[in-house]
This record gives structure tokens, C-alpha cells and sequence, in this order.
């Protein structure tokens, strides 16, 4: 059970590392796989990623891929409404989160795989 | 490319702050997923390349993830039991992750990944 759990965080990690979005793939494992409520599950994948994360920003930052320019813009916004967003998450029905987080995750999915095919489409024919 | 916001535009900050509302508050809501949103935020609005992106959306995500942290712990959400081998996990994965990212082309990889976002989250909402 254990080293299942680790090998979920390794293949999140591994997803979030790249900055795909690790939780996507992590919240779901630990729910549907290991019976975690939802709650849980996104409470273990953002206390998770942020050791992760910081790793991962000290490798990128070498590799200089991180560009600083004008983010504190979306950081700063981000912060107030994540904190607005997590309380009301702590005072919804676990059912309900886990399907309205169903359908965030099939509607951003959706709208990725559509860009990514826009966005392939005009290499393949040059 | 050609973009529709110059950099020294004064709806540009405006934007930027639409966009940290919105991607704190489903990063907090739903406990992750906010990387996915801050990249195609960076790319369209911010012109980084899709590598920078990814890196740095981790930054763009990592405080609003500490502050829905604390949030989700206070309000009882983490279990040690999970939690902590999926943490151990989650750093081995980002650290493998960040190097992946440098190197790879992931094209394959995220048609893969969204489809799998697609019906995992069909699943997951009915």
C-alpha cells in the first residue's frame, strides 16, 4: 500500500515536474484507486507540490527557464482568490466536489487537446 | 507568432490580473490543476516560449498553493496516512519531471495526457 502510494506521488511529480499539472493526474489516482475523498486527495496534492515544486523551480531557474517578468500581476490576484476558493471548497459536499472536479478536469482537457491539435495543424502541412 | 496584447499595452497588467483571479481560484477550489491554466496564461498573454511556460507557471502556482495549503490543513484535509508517502513520492517524480522537461518533446505526451484528462474526468463527474 505504501509503496503504491509513493509510486502515485512518482508518476504526479514526474507530470508536475514538467509542469503539466501533476494534481490532474494525482488527485484522481488517489481517489478513484486508493478511495480517498476528494478533500483529502486535493488537500494531500497541494501540500505535495509545494516541496516538489520548489525543487523543480531551483532546476529550472538553473536550466534559466524561468522568466520573472510582470508575473507578480497574476501572482498577487491569485493568491487572494485561491485562499477565497479553498475555503469554500472545505464547505462543500465531498460527492459534489469530486464531480464538479470530474468536469473541470474532462472541460480542460477538452480545451487543451483542441489547442494542441490548432496548434500541430499548420507544421504538418509546411 | 503574432500577438493581440503588446507588451507595453495598459490593458496587459488588466489582463494579467483577470487571469491570476481565475487561476487561483480553481487551483484553490479543486486542489491542483491551476499549472494547466497559468501556462496557455503565460504563452498568450506574457509570449514565452511553451518550455518557459511550463517552468514558470510553477512559480505562478507555488504561493497560491502555500496559501491553500495552510487552508486545507486547517480545515483537517491532509491524512499522514496517504499523505506522507505521496509527498516522499511526489518530490523523487518532480525532480525526475524537471530534468524530463529540459530534454524531451512532448507533443505525444500531451495528446496522451489531455484524452486521459478527458475520460478520467467523465468518469470521475457522472
Amino acid at each position: 500500500m505504501i509503496i503504491l502510494l509513493v509510486l502515485a506521488g512518482i508518476i504526479g511529480g514526474i507530470i508536475g515536474g514538467m509542469g503539466m499539472g501533476g494534481g490532474t493526474l494525482l488527485i484522481p489516482i488517489l481517489t478513484l484507486v486508493f478511495g480517498v475523498d476528494q478533500y483529502t486527495a486535493q488537500a494531500i496534492n497541494l501540500i505535495s507540490f509545494i516541496p516538489m515544486s520548489a525543487v523543480a523551480i531551483i532546476i529550472h531557474f538553473k536550466h534559466k527557464l524561468i522568466k520573472t517578468e510582470k508575473i507578480g500581476y497574476i501572482i498577487l490576484p491569485a493568491v487572494i482568490s485561491s485562499v477565497f476558493a479553498s475555503v469554500l471548497a472545505a464547505n462543500i459536499d465531498a460527492s459534489a466536489l469530486k464531480s464538479l472536479f470530474g468536469i473541470f478536469l474532462a472541460v480542460l482537457g477538452a480545451v487543451l487537446l483542441l489547442a494542441q491539435i490548432l496548434k500541430d495543424k499548420p507544421r504538418e502541412t509546411t | 507568432m503574432e500577438y493581440a496584447i503588446s507588451k507595453s499595452s495598459k490593458v496587459l497588467p488588466f489582463l494579467l490580473v483577470v487571469g491570476g483571479l481565475a487561476v487561483g481560484f480553481a487551483n484553490g477550489f479543486f486542489g491542483g490543476g491551476g499549472g494547466m491554466l497559468a501556462v496557455p496564461l503565460l504563452t498568450l498573454l506574457l509570449a514565452l516560449p511553451e518550455r518557459e511556460a511550463h517552468a514558470t507557471a510553477l512559480i505562478v502556482i507555488l504561493p497560491m498553493s502555500i496559501g491553500s495549503a495552510l487552508v486545507y490543513l486547517f480545515c483537517g484535509g491532509f491524512r499522514s496516512a496517504e499523505g506522507f508517502p505521496v509527498l516522499f513520492g511526489v518530490i523523487i517524480g518532480g525532480i525526475i519531471g524537471s530534468f524530463l522537461l529540459k530534454k524531451i518533446k512532448n507533443n505525444l505526451l500531451c495528446y496522451i495526457f489531455y484524452t486521459l484528462m478527458i475520460a478520467v474526468g467523465i468518469r470521475l463527474a457522472v
